[in-house]
């Protein structure tokens, strides 16, 4: 929809051009969130498209993510065979209540950014241990963990005018099994919960990433794979019962049964061996 | 910058924070539609260097440099159409048409791999209208529509007469246009909505309004007449409440009008409501009815009504004695069913454009459902002549009901008056949501007596409607509650009261089904209980007990009413759809022992009109080229009655549907009509369609016999030609003669709804539920339906599969959630699902052979009744499921996990 507010578009072609912050700034990547619902606090769109940063780079030490790189651009994206969570990339890009045509111009920076619970993006960065690494304005670049990102609904912890550059997922996560489960109250909707188990080679571990249930992502890590009390427990001190997410895709009670369940599923499922 | 649209090169610069949508459209292509504004609906697709994108989403300056097609340049540059287009004709996958472009634009972007999966390939374009089984034919090329031959058109499945102007983005519905010639200078009118569910507004300064820079004029509760009046249309103006003011100084629901804002630019016009500055002196809200009902809480109306408090109306009434009935029954059943608060989901919103002409004459072109009636409320508000004024549509984008209501129009006319230019009024998505109606949340207490072998004794029914905050509609639908789905069912003992309640929520409105979908719901529901606790099959029960054609039609009143048999074929699509829920087709269950399988049914029967009053006129003429006029006054909202009219015309006529040229829903040009709605379409408009069609073919040839010399028994009409025995004179040469002779070639007729007759709709589902997850699949839908003779039996499929498509997003996903302070939660699609491409089975759609006696050409209703009985036969199938009732809806599957963990 049109942005009344949006007095000015600044397009610099890096992000040094800009001075400061001033309120009413956003950082516009798609611009598939910013244009879908009235923005009246907001005056300047920075654009972020000419900083060209390369999409998507496959190195030894895995996969990095330009926060440009487009969701379409992921979906499409053939990963070298040796990384066992390769088709976790897609899952989670089809994870999104958006269509086809808004992951055409969405970003992967983006849905990060917007830190909703259900973001399938955050799900994917965190269960493969992700870090993000964030230009703060003036600042020197600060690298976090992805699992520390979100901070609750719609909140993180970048600062105004900080920038989330990229997202580097390491080849050992990326060589890891994985389990993946979801619920939507509609079909192909937003999640009401999305777990992702992820266990290393040859191993007995577990990591077990909760999302969209939480107002914020939840990653519990396993040396060796629990008993499902033992697993049960661990998600209890980690999410009281009564901090799971309300909103309309589903109450709190049923987000907390999927995730117990769910959870359960991953576990027998990754413990069952390859 | 520049960029291409359509091949044409264009330099223009955008706003800064115009998106791609808005800018296309300013370039005068208007193909692009506003669906939701938000990337939900796909309604404004377009392809960017040919990849599909949601242009509302995209910042207008990305376009530069760039090749942007839309609907209107998707056909070859030589002429004709995109097979894809071509395809959307021939499957007819449209209805209003206004999802058409966007679809269009998906739809011939998809790759091999994206065709193979349309749930999820289509998840982002939303249609309302045709429930997606047609859509999936286009996709599928496979096509169901006949030739145009003359005389052949009655019982044709012909094609829309606009479809190539819908499938090439060329169709204009209300805001296709441009700001030129009559509509030069044209402001835009925005509307502050009330903060508040309930509060008095204390005082409004307007000057940081005043002063933001392109606002013309504020208009306050101080600026409008001081009448009262219902933002309902109905032909009886006394059937709803004279209850709202066009700007208010009490704030009854959070989303009411505060004040209207007008200026040169949208942008303007939202800044100058940003800034408005409004006190306000908070008071008690109450948003339960049954809370309303008690005498200590807070009365919403002071005008006249208040003795009996929020009840703004009451209806009872009893035959027989339930009491009685009751003492014999063996067994007796008693729930309380409720449905919920949903919206109409047309997608286009709700609009109006309205100016003044050199010679002072008013013209608002709408959205309208009712264009005469609006004409008259606009009159009677403003103290104008009629004769000042001019209602029209031109192409609706889907009504529902929703637009049989005056929510815009009103606006665009008082500034109009106190300004002097062209002003426009168009409704955003989230207005839909908070400030348009709704269907009224009922609830329904039902208890049951029968006797061991299943005879009912005795039928109660109360019925709590929450009509919110204003009370268009109310009465009616209340009283539609209590009559057809009590009427379905033959017992001697028969009770109902019902209560229209005031609340601070949302106002309530007609909607497809229109009270009769909420206690269908209820009654339907309990019967399939009964039948249970009685160990008897539901279809032998419903045998036992359902209204038989030898029967008196009667719910809870003794009044001899005018509904009458016109046709019966209830038994029929009973039998239909027993022998196709038991023939094993549909979708295989899915495995695993968590699923559980269940089928279930429900019926509904529909008085073809409403017990007020409702007449329509047609003016009909023979042209000089030898083609026909039709004039007909009710809108055409993609409810296909067009179609229908020039179909009926035809096959009257002896010629094709081409051979007509329509003028719809026009108070200059066309006569009186009271509106589209009611279920009056086809059995009152279509009627004097038919009878004006019959007057025009008997005057044609009584002038050939007096041209001629021979008798008029001789005659007849055929492609074009008056004929008889082997003498033929073209229909242009008739004219010519008759010209010369001062014969015209015109008539008129009025239709008027009495005698009705009734129509019936069965429902069938098989499901599959998970027991953990809640998760509900459709596995079989089967829908019987006996509408008479089909008019156009595609059409007629059509409607019936967007009403089921729509009874299943109200039994399934829809539910306007509201926060405490009664603010609507989920004012969008991404939070409101309406049924999506992956929502929706394939329905099989059956018609019962019968030929009405009342209505025109033997048709009987159509588009509205087929959404009554989906919903209870989900929650219904579910049961048998489960073992559990569900008695709320929408049956989302947090709710079945809540209600199986309860059960357990």
């Amino acid at each position: 929809m049109d942005l009344h507010t949006i007095t000015a578009v600044k397009r610099p072609a890096s992000p040094d051009e800009l001075v400061g912050w001033p309120q009413g700034h956003a950082w516009l990547g798609g611009g598939t969130w910013l244009f879908s619902q009235p923005q009246p606090t907001l005056n300047t769109l920075v654009d972020l498209a000419g900083f060209d940063w390369p999409a998507l780079t496959v190195t030894e030490a895995g996969l990095e993510i330009a926060a440009t790189c487009r969701i379409i651009e992921l979906d499409q994206f053939s990963p070298p065979a040796s990384w066992l969570a390769r088709p976790l990339l897609r899952e989670c890009c089809r994870s999104l209540l958006a269509s086809f045509k808004v992951m055409n111009t969405a970003t992967i920076g983006g849905n990060i950014c917007m830190s909703l619970p259900a973001g399938a993006l955050i799900a994917l960065t965190v269960a493969l241990e992700a870090h993000y690494t964030l230009w703060p304005r003036g600042g020197t670049p600060r690298v976090v963990d992805a699992a520390e990102f979100v901070t609750g609904d719609h909140r993180n912890i970048l600062a105004p005018g900080e920038l989330l550059r990229s997202i580097a997922i390491p080849a050992t996560a990326l060589a890891k099994r994985y389990a993946f489960r979801r619920m939507t109250l509609t079909h192909l909707g937003r999640s009401a919960a999305l777990l992702i188990g992820t266990q290393s080679p040859g191993a007995d571990d577990l990591t077990l990433t909760i999302t969209a249930a939480t107002p914020r992502p939840v990653r519990l890590y396993f040396p060796a794979m629990p008993d499902a009390e033992g697993l049960r427990a661990t998600i209890r001190s980690s999410v009281s019962d009564d901090g799971f997410f309300d909103d309309v895709n589903g109450t709190p009670a049923y987000k907390r049964h999927l995730t117990y369940h769910f959870a359960e599923q991953i576990r027998q499922e990754l413990g069952a061996g390859a | 910058m520049s960029c291409t649209i359509d091949g044409k090169p264009i330099a223009a610069t955008p706003r800064p924070g115009q998106c791609l949508r808005t800018f296309i459209r300013d370039q005068g292509v208007f193909g692009v539609k506003k669906g939701c504004d938000a990337g939900d609906c796909g309604a404004c697709t377009v392809w960017l260097d040919g990849t599909p994108v949601h242009s509302c989403l995209v910042p207008a300056f990305r376009a530069a440099g760039h090749a942007v097609t839309t609907i209107q340049g998707l056909a070859p540059a030589e002429g004709g159409l995109h097979s894809m287009q071509q395809a959307f004709h021939d499957a007819q996958a449209f209805q209003c048409g206004f999802c058409a472009a966007g679809m269009i634009m998906t739809a011939a972007a998809l790759d091999e791999e994206q065709r193979a999966d349309l749930p999820r390939a289509l998840k982002g374009n939303l249609c309302r209208c045709t429930g997606y089984r047609a859509i999936q034919d286009a996709m599928d090329g496979v096509g169901s529509v006949q030739p145009d031959v003359a005389g052949e058109a009655g019982g044709a499945c012909l094609a829309n007469p606009f479809s190539t102007s819908i499938i090439t983005g060329h169709a204009c519905y209300t805001m296709d246009v441009a700001p030129e010639g009559a509509l030069k200078g044209l402001l835009h009118l925005k509307v502050l909505r009330s903060p508040h569910a309930h509060a008095r507004i204390v005082g409004i300064d307007r000057g940081a309004a005043l002063a933001v820079s392109g606002v013309v004029e504020v208009f306050t509760w101080e600026d409008v007449p001081r009448r009262l009046y219902s933002t309902a249309t109905h032909e009886d103006h006394l059937v709803d409440p004279d209850d709202t003011y066009i700007l208010d100084n009490i704030m009854r629901f959070a989303g009411q009008r505060v004040a209207a804002v007008v200026a040169e630019t949208e942008a303007a016009a939202e800044a100058g409501c940003r800034v408005l500055q409004v006190e306000y002196e908070l008071l008690p809200a109450v948003f339960d009815p049954e809370a309303a009902m008690s005498p200590d809480a807070p009365v919403l109306h002071h005008k006249g009504g208040e003795r009996s408090g929020n009840i703004y109306a009451d209806i009872a009434g009893e035959v027989g004695s339930v009491a009685t009935g009751f003492a014999e029954a063996d067994l007796l059943h008693e729930r309380t069913y409720s449905t919920s608060r949903v919206q109409h989901a047309h997608l286009e919103t709700h609009g109006s454009i309205a100016w003044r002409d050199a010679e002072g004459r008013v013209h608002v072109r709408t959205s309208t459902q009712a264009p005469f009636i609006t004409h008259q409320k606009l009159v009677h508000l403003f103290g104008l002549r009629a004769r000042d004024l001019h209602v029209f549509t031109e192409r609706v984008g889907g009504g529902f009901g929703g637009k049989q209501e005056m929510i815009t129009e009103d606006l665009v006319v008082l500034a109009v008056l106190k300004t002097g230019r062209p002003v426009k009024l168009e409704f955003t998505r989230a207005d839909q949501f908070v400030a348009a109606t709704t269907r009224h949340q009922m609830t329904t207490r039902v208890k049951l007596g029968a006797r061991r072998d299943g005879r009912l004794t005795a039928i109660e029914i109360r019925v709590v409607s929450n009509t919110g905050a204003y009370g268009g509609h109310a009465s009616e639908t209340l009283a539609a509650a209590l009559a057809s789905p009590m009427s379905l069912y033959r017992c001697a003992n028969k009770k109902a009261e019902g209560f229209a309640v005031y609340t601070n929520m949302i106002p309530a409105g007609g909607f497809r089904g229109y009270g009769a979908s909420q206690s269908t719901f209820a009654i339907e529901c309990a019967m399939d209980e009964l039948a249970q606790a009685l160990g008897i099959d539901p279809f032998a029960l419903r045998r036992m007990n359902m209204i038989g054609p030898e029967d008196w039609i009667e719910s809870v009143w003794k009044d001899v009413s005018d509904v009458g048999f016109g046709s019966y074929g209830l038994d029929q699509c009973l039998d239909m759809v027993e022998r196709k829920l038991a023939d094993g087709s549909g979708l295989l269950a899915p495995e695993g022992a968590d699923w559980a399988i269940g089928t279930g049914f429900a019926m509904a029967m529909l008085e073809c009109g409403p017990p007020t009053e409702h007449r329509s006129g047609v003016e009909m003429a023979l042209l000089p080229d030898g083609r026909f006029q039709l004039a007909v006054g009710s809108t055409e909202m993609g409810n296909g009655s067009v179609t229908a009219h020039g179909q009926i015309a035809a096959a009257q006529l002896g010629a094709r549907m081409a051979d007509m040229a329509l003028i719809n829903a026009d108070t200059d040009r066309t006569p009186y009509d009271t509106g589209t709605f009611a279920s009056t379409g086809t059995v009152v408009a279509g009627q004097a369609v038919n009878l004006a069609a019959q007057g025009l073919r008997e005057n044609i040839l009584g002038f050939a016999a007096r041209h001629t010399g021979m008798a008029a028994a001789g005659w007849r009409l055929e492609a074009g030609v008056a004929r008889n025995g082997e003498m033929r004179i073209t229909l242009a040469a008739l004219h010519a003669a008759g010209t010369d002779a001062g014969h015209r070639f015109q008539v008129k007729r009025k239709a008027y709804l009495s005698p009705r007759t009734v129509a019936f709709n069965v429902q069938g589902i098989r499901l599959a539920v998970h027991r953990v997850t809640g998760e509900i699949r459709i596995l079989r839908s089967v829908h019987a339906a006996d509408i008479g003779r089909p008019i156009n039996p595609l059409q007629c499929r059509g409607q019936i599969d967007g009403a089921v498509a729509m009874g299943l997003g109200w039994a399934l996903t829809e539910h306007m959630v509201h926060s405490a302070d009664g603010h609507v939660v989920n004012a969008a699609f991404r939070n409101y699902h309406i049924p999506a491409f992956a929502d929706v089975p394939r329905t099989e759609v059956l018609f019962a052979d019968t030929y009405d006696s009342i209505g025109p050409l033997g048709a009987k209703s159509q588009g509205e009744c087929a959404i009554n009985p989906v919903a209870p036969a989900v929650a219904n199938a579910l049961a048998n499921a489960v073992g559990t009732r569900f008695a709320e809806l929408p049956l989302t599957p947090d709710r079945i996990f809540a209600g199986l963990g309860a059960a357990q």
